[in-house]
């Protein structure tokens, strides 16, 4: 069904372009008010795609009229509506603490780069975002794979010392690699059925050529690398460690939830059967991510670092629910679940750090004491994010864990079940590491720069809506109940 | 065995060079060459899947076009990552070559 | 990176190589054709050449993304900003090259615009042109009879994504009358047309700045 005048879908990929260009135009480090005006206006198109999506069932837009599998098509469901709308609210508000954090007293690096160019990269990146969401074709989801990577490492490598950029460009060759395999399955995908539209392939079935399941193979591991997941991991956290912030928000709660959203929605999909064999793998290295993240924020020196190995860790739950996925949909409402709480609470927790690091200059674990006395909201907010993280009632976080314990228990697969309470365990472990870090007194009190409200209230507001989402969660998960256009 | 076929074999061989060279070679610049064998391993086996019945299809043609663009752009970057680390720190390897993939 | 992990690397590729050309050899004819299609709509769509009728008309929404990629990676460059005192002092004057360059160039640019105008019928089109524009730029750059180019100014910005913007200009028009990128069979030639001036000067401007913003900024005449 497409009522062709009113079709807002598509400008959710053109606004921010628009935009993103606008923005570079105009000059270094202006066009952060023409980004919120864009974001704003794409939050509210979004909204209203949702509100369609409700009430008339998923929406197909057929580019350029031709249709699949001639032309492109876009395509919205309610898995895909959720991230949409996921993307759009992290972003503004993360722009909101951009504009605020991009003045002169920038601490991280040469903030000159990050500043004068953030705008038109943050908008790329949006535009690939929500392009990749729209996508129902899988070439065109190689270019926004490709958009989304380039954008990702332009941010993090914008006026970066050569920690940054040695750290950006491992992400770009990671990326690159991760692009070249999946669009080699295109190829495949291309040489077996002749198209590459997800509406005309065939799901693959116990007789597809071989060459189907190496792209599956190859498209799989490349959106893996893409996403961090264990083993795959390594590029993350010296990546969205090291960058500023806003880019830190943005990678680890937006950018790796577009992938594993790629990954989810083809191993739902065209590769379904190939998924339902090996679902067993994803959980492995899910558990496995959740543990070694983990670890690793527990160990962690500089609070970044600590925080971005909080994702790598966040992640693996998302991945958890591979080999729990069933008719009654609850794991796939636990991993939507996640991804959104996540989402906010990663976003707020970046935003934190971001904060402490511009008012105390320092960026180690240990130099947080008496963080509590002077920063009461930045931390409040921390410890908001952290709830979610750790999965205590009444947040997002809580209500995906809940469901994802509901989910092996009905299966019976306690394994996966101990794994979830275990890893809220070592996040507890590590979120209260830093907490009792900024409630030590502390004799010396080194010159504390202001803080803008804004950081600080912007990181409360994301906190508080990954808290407060837990109260209202199954009635945003209804919203995974619109399926796919026909 | 057509010559779309011919394509196609080289295509995947050349990918898989260009992976392994990703992988192994420690040099970035070379990671970079690497990657552009490897695209344009893709490409070929693109095109020559498509034409292996000896039929022409300019479908592949046109996304193989907008591949090139994409992977001009990707080397481009990636270099001037390379020229920036080069100049602030005289390195031209990614300091922990065990994490390198 | 150890002896072990270099030999499962090696070992895999073997493998993943055997199975790929494995693949390759087994499969059969695909079901759907899409050059049937293509030729099918082939005279409404604006221009006589298949693969430009895909690139811009079936396609374009992947050439939209694929420019912005191309911008993208030119402001990820201007991103870095890069220092002054990087590059080796260049090699000393020859008169053979700028003479060469100053025959070529002009051919150069009248190449680009052929190729722009038989897009349409021929192979061509506006990636060739911007990219041959971008080539007489870098051999002027060789031939030191133009320098290297400073951070952007506004015009420069402004040719930059100028092509990006009249694109996104068209498509939104075009959605606002209905669907995104549906050219009208009238229409579709001279917009098509349009767009592809716009990208020629753009992909020009970006693919030589991709060059000429990290080569020796001062200037060498």
């Amino acid at each position: 069904m497409n009522d062709p005048v009113y079709d807002v879908a598509p400008w959710l990929v053109l606004l921010p372009l628009a935009w993103a260009g606008l923005a570079f135009v105009w000059g270094p480090g202006r066009g952060a008010r023409l980004a919120l005006a864009g974001t704003a206006l794409q939050l509210l198109l979004a909204l209203r795609l949702a509100a369609e999506l409700l009430s008339l069932g998923g929406r197909r837009h057929a580019v350029g009229g031709w249709g699949a599998p001639l032309g492109i098509d876009l395509a919205v469901d309610g898995l895909s509506m959720t991230m949409l709308l996921l993307t759009q609210v992290v972003a503004f508000a993360v722009f909101i603490y951009a504009r605020a954090y991009f003045t002169d007293r920038s601490a991280d690096g040469d903030g000159h780069g990050a500043r004068n160019h953030f705008w038109p990269l943050a908008g790329f990146l949006l535009a690939a975002m929500n392009a990749l969401y729209l996508s129902a074709d899988l070439f065109n989801l190689y270019v926004t794979l490709e958009l989304l990577g380039l954008a990702a490492v332009g941010l993090v490598a914008a006026g970066g010392n050569a920690a940054q950029v040695s750290a950006a460009l491992r992400y770009l060759l990671v990326s690159l690699l991760a692009s070249g395999a999946y669009l080699l399955g295109v190829a495949l995908i291309y040489g077996s059925y002749g198209t590459v539209a997800l509406s005309a392939l065939p799901l693959m079935s116990a007789d597809a050529p071989l060459a189907v399941a190496l792209a599956a193979a190859l498209m799989g591991i490349a959106l893996l690398l893409k996403t961090a997941l264990f083993p795959f991991h390594f590029w993350l956290p010296p990546a969205h460690g090291g960058a500023p912030a806003p880019v830190s928000a943005l990678l680890s709660a937006l950018v790796v939830k577009a992938t594993f959203y790629l990954f989810l929605r083809l191993g739902l999909g065209l590769f379904a059967l190939l998924g339902e064999a090996i679902a067993w793998l994803p959980g492995l290295l899910g558990s496995a991510a959740i543990f070694w993240g983990s670890w690793q924020a527990l160990r962690a020196q500089r609070l970044k670092m600590l925080v971005a190995y909080s994702t790598v860790a966040q992640l693996g739950y998302l991945f958890l629910i591979f080999p729990l996925l069933a008719p009654d949909g609850l794991a796939l409402q636990a991993g939507v679940m996640q991804a959104l709480s996540h989402g906010l609470a990663k976003a707020a927790m970046f935003m934190t750090a971001g904060v402490f690091l511009q008012v105390t200059g320092r960026d180690a674990v240990a130099d947080l004491a008496g963080a509590a006395g002077r920063l009461p909201v930045t931390l409040f907010a921390f410890g908001l994010a952290g709830v979610t993280l750790m999965g205590l009632p009444p947040s997002g976080g809580f209500l995906a864990k809940w469901l994802l314990i509901d989910a092996a228990l009905t299966q019976g697969q306690w394994g996966w079940a101990a794994v979830v309470i275990a890893g809220g365990l070592l996040t507890a472990l590590y979120v209260f590491r830093v907490v009792r870090q900024a409630f030590a007194s502390t004799e010396a009190t080194p010159p504390l720069a202001p803080v803008p409200r804004t950081l600080e209230w912007t990181a409360f507001a994301l906190a508080a809506a990954s808290v407060l989402l837990g109260l209202r969660g199954m009635e945003v998960l209804h919203l995974l109940d619109v399926g796919a256009a026909s | 065995m057509s010559s779309g076929l011919v394509y196609a074999v080289v295509g995947v061989l050349l990918f898989v060079l260009g992976a392994a060279g990703m992988l192994l070679l420690p040099h970035l610049l070379r990671k970079i060459l690497a990657f552009n064998l490897l695209g344009s391993g893709a490409f070929l086996t693109l095109v020559g899947l498509a034409q292996r019945d000896g039929s022409v299809d300019p479908v592949p043609h046109a996304m193989v076009l907008t591949g090139i663009v994409v992977a001009v752009a990707a080397t481009a970057l990636a270099l001037a990552l390379l020229r920036r680390l080069h100049a602030l720190s005289g390195r031209t390897q990614l300091a922990d070559e065990s994490a390198d993939e | 990176m150890n002896r072990a992990l270099r030999a499962a690397v090696v070992l895999g590729a073997g493998l993943l190589a055997g199975l790929l050309v494995a693949a390759i050899l087994a499969l059969p004819v695909p079901a759907v054709r899409l050059p049937t299609l293509v030729a099918a709509h082939l005279p409404a769509s604006g221009v006589t050449h298949p693969v430009t009728a895909v690139l811009l008309n079936f396609r374009g929404y992947d050439t939209l993304l694929e420019v912005a990629v191309l911008a993208l990676a030119l402001v990820g460059l201007l991103a870095q900003s890069p220092p002054r005192e990087l590059m080796h002092a260049p090699s000393p004057g020859e008169p053979v090259l700028p003479l060469l360059a100053r025959v070529l160039v002009p051919f150069l640019i009248l190449s680009a615009g052929y190729l722009l105008w038989s897009g349409a019928h021929r192979p061509g089109g506006a990636f060739q042109a911007g990219a041959v524009l971008a080539a007489a730029a870098v051999v002027l750059h060789l031939a030191r009879l133009w320098p290297a180019w400073d951070r952007p100014g506004r015009s420069l910005r402004l040719g930059l994504v100028g092509g990006l913007l009249l694109f996104l200009a068209v498509a939104a028009a075009l959605l606002a009358g209905g669907t995104l990128l549906r050219f009208p069979p009238q229409l579709a030639g001279t917009l098509i047309l349009l767009i592809e001036i716009g990208l020629t000067v753009s992909l020009g401007l970006l693919l030589a700045g991709l060059f000429l913003f990290l080569a020796e900024p001062r200037s060498l005449r």
